[in-house]
């Protein structure tokens, strides 16, 4: 996306779709990933050899622009969450590049990497892994401001009491345990947390999925309205379509360490090109009764293959009704086939050229 | 789905609920756990009823009863930790006042259980195909050759490829989708005349979900079983149920059919869930409408309606929300409701508040 300025509105405003480009762009980008890599080595034996590895994330090139908010959607072990944690640089890269803005933090060591963990931070999907049982609320949303040395205005506890109220919470809770809280509360905690050195990126994994639906709305809404409030960039990792439809600018769907689509979401939703996404979105269970009778679902078969073992050429090709020869010789390229939507695919849905025959639901495709 | 439709708007009342005689028939089950801190009472007064060939949805958050309904149905809750009273009915015979062994002879014949989650529900030291063969041969007098076949035979019929193969693979080395089918497969070995699927989908990716959800359509259709399935996901029931049933904090607040659920739904518990729901196919809200505050403690379940809490009409009811406790009515045309509000404020909520922000 090119960069212009959605900052203030883009948790609830359209992004500006500029056709033409996803070069990175000069002046607004906040980070860019360019080949990222990471192989978990598997070793075996008493010397420990390694004998092969699993390929979690495997040459992932995008950008985020400040403001915005850009999804990683995928099923389980397409390596949305090892992304997420290369870009907090809780893991480090096999190979890549992961630039923040304008400097290379792919390899930086931990003590170099701890003034930047005020610029980015972390929201966990488990908020019962996540908060630390021992130690009181105040003790876990007051931590940052003592690992990194800042002092506050009129005193830790102050700031702390502050940001719980910012989040929905009561300043009362300063004192009690997470035990006390239900889930909701806690990913609140967690976020409150996360917000307190007023972080630039914030990697979200999974934040609402261990909620209740009603719970879910609420932190959904929080996230929006923090994210006006503060300026903030969110990196969100998610499976659930119907909630990355609701809360992002750009979608990158992932299969198995690729990336093989990435669009801006209007254009996602109404205009797949990638069948795996095009599987992906009519799979999405709809709550209304009348789209039983239509059965129009792409049924997909079989499991994810092994990130171990992947299949060459496209990995997805095992799996994909429109597979050729040609699909298990070449590997296709991310390109780009309309403006702001790249695809990496041979035989594309949804193309502008054969747009009048396209089954998209609604014709309107990259207008905003 | 042979049989007649039995959700044809019945002639009046509570009739629906007391009508002749279903397959499945639950008639104010309690199911109340004792604790230090006090009694949690998981399902407080439920009644539905279900016919072979149908589909029911329960619906509701954490915490709401859902699947202590289904366990209780199952027989599966340890002797003594429990309370439970009421009346559960699987084809004339009551379950509640059934001894344990009685129970467990029906168990895999009569009513079969797909479990959440796949990985604790299979035992990890037997192979996949053990765990079929023995549910199938304590039903049936036949060989281990014979159940071994049948094994095979369940498997290739949910889907798991070379199922000759697979059926002396362990559950370890199944994915998380053939684990789901595996156990499928297994509940199904005995063509059960009722299917308890609780949260089957939950653990599963989207496409997985799909292709899982397919195949319990097919089955049922095949074998003509009744089934209920306990989700949260309101896109699964409308996917698969006839009849829906909302809880909240262990009592039914609505129940009817799919098509009204998601069409006319009347309860303010309902809207709330449908508001916070981001929907994937329509045109995209600015704002989800969550509902305020958290689901009740079950030890300390609100007076009256247990949702007043956080309900946005409680008010206009003059106080009733926080004395009495709503009964599940007929509207008229087989939709139960249990909420305060008169017939006229209901349809003004949902016409002018709700429907237009969904």
């Amino acid at each position: 996306m090119n960069g212009t300025t959605t900052v203030t509105t883009s948790g609830t405003t359209e992004p500006a779709a500029v056709p033409g480009t996803t070069e990175p762009a000069l002046g607004e980008e906040l980070l860019s990933v360019n080949g990222l890599v990471k192989h978990f080595p598997i070793r075996k034996g008493v010397l420990q050899r390694q004998t092969g590895a699993v390929q979690a994330v495997d040459g992932l090139t995008f950008n985020v622009t400040r403001g915005e908010t850009l999804s990683l959607v995928g099923e389980s072990g397409c390596g949305k969450t090892t992304t997420g944690r290369l870009l907090t640089r809780l893991l480090e890269p096999t190979a890549g590049q992961i630039v923040f803005e304008g400097r290379d933090i792919s390899h930086l060591r931990e003590g170099q990497m701890r003034p930047l963990r005020r610029d980015v931070q972390m929201i966990f999907q488990d908020p019962y892994g996540s908060l630390n049982p021992r130690h009181t609320v105040g003790k876990i949303v007051g931590a940052p401001y003592k690992l990194q040395n800042v002092k506050t205005e009129h005193g830790v506890k102050r700031a702390v009491q502050e940001l719980l109220e910012l989040v929905g919470l009561s300043p009362e809770h300063y004192n009690r345990y997470p035990h006390e809280f239900s889930g909701g509360q806690r990913q609140r905690i967690g976020i409150a947390r996360t917000l307190a050195l007023r972080p630039k990126l914030i990697v979200a994994d999974e934040p609402v999925s261990a909620l209740d639906v009603s719970i879910q709305a609420q932190v959904v809404n929080l996230l929006e309205d923090l994210q006006n409030e503060f300026d903030l960039t969110y990196v969100m990792i998610a499976h659930d379509l119907s909630v990355v439809r609701h809360v992002s600018d750009r979608v990158a769907v992932m299969y198995l360490g690729k990336i093989v689509e990435l669009a801006d979401r209007v254009d996602l939703y109404e205009n797949p090109m990638h069948p795996y996404t095009v599987a992906l979105l009519s799979a999405v269970p709809v709550p209304d009764t009348k789209r039983k009778a239509k059965q129009d679902r792409i049924r997909l078969q079989g499991d994810v293959p092994s990130p171990i073992n992947p299949p060459p050429a496209c990995r997805f090709h095992t799996r994909c009704w429109k597979a050729q020869d040609i699909c298990k010789t070449t590997e296709p390229p991310l390109l780009q086939l309309a403006p702001g939507h790249q695809t990496a695919c041979h035989f594309p849905e949804n193309q502008p050229s054969d747009k009048p025959v396209a089954p998209a639901p609604s014709p309107d495709t990259d207008a905003t | 789905m042979t049989e007649p439709q039995d959700t044809t708007p019945p002639q009046a009342g509570v009739q629906r609920i007391n009508r002749g005689e279903a397959f499945l028939d639950v008639r104010d089950l309690k199911v109340h756990f004792p604790t230090d801190d006090g009694v949690v009472k998981s399902v407080d007064g439920l009644s539905f009823k279900l016919e072979r060939g149908k589909t029911l949805g329960i619906v509701g958050e954490s915490g709401s009863g859902k699947s202590v309904t289904s366990l209780s149905i199952m027989g599966l809750h340890p002797p003594g930790v429990a309370r439970i009273s009421g009346e559960i009915f699987l084809d004339g015979q009551d379950l509640v006042t059934s001894s344990r062994e009685e129970v467990r002879l029906l168990r895999g014949k009569r009513m079969a259980m797909i479990f959440q989650d796949p990985l604790s529900a299979m035992h990890p030291f037997y192979t996949v195909g053990k765990q079929i063969i023995e549910a199938y041969r304590v039903h049936n007098q036949v060989s281990k050759q014979v159940a071994r076949k049948h094994a095979i035979e369940m498997l290739d019929r949910v889907g798991i490829p070379q199922p000759d193969r697979r059926v002396d693979a362990y559950p370890h080395q199944f994915s998380g989708g053939m684990r789901q089918r595996a156990m499928i497969a297994m509940a199904l070995s005995c063509d059960p005349d009722l299917l308890i699927a609780d949260e089957p989908t939950t653990a599963l990716d989207v496409t997985v979900q799909a292709q899982i959800l397919d195949l319990i359509r097919d089955l049922q259709r095949e074998f003509n079983s009744a089934v209920v399935i306990i989700t949260h996901d309101l896109g699964v029931v409308a996917e698969l149920a006839d009849d829906i049933q909302v809880m909240y904090a262990g009592r039914a607040v609505e129940y009817s059919t799919a098509e009204d659920i998601f069409d006319r739904p009347q309860h303010p518990y309902t809207w709330g869930l449908l508001g916070s729901m981001p929907r994937i196919d329509r045109e995209r809200s600015e704002r989800l409408i969550p509902i305020k505050g958290t689901p009740p403690s079950l030890i300390n379940v609100p007076d009256g309606c247990a949702f007043n809490p956080r309900c946005n009409y409680a008010h206009l009811n003059g106080g009733a929300s926080e004395t009495d406790r709503p009964e599940l009515l007929d509207t008229g045309d087989g939709h139960m409701v249990a909420c305060h509000l008169s017939p006229k404020e209901r349809q003004k909520a949902w016409e002018t508040d709700i429907k237009p922000k969904l």
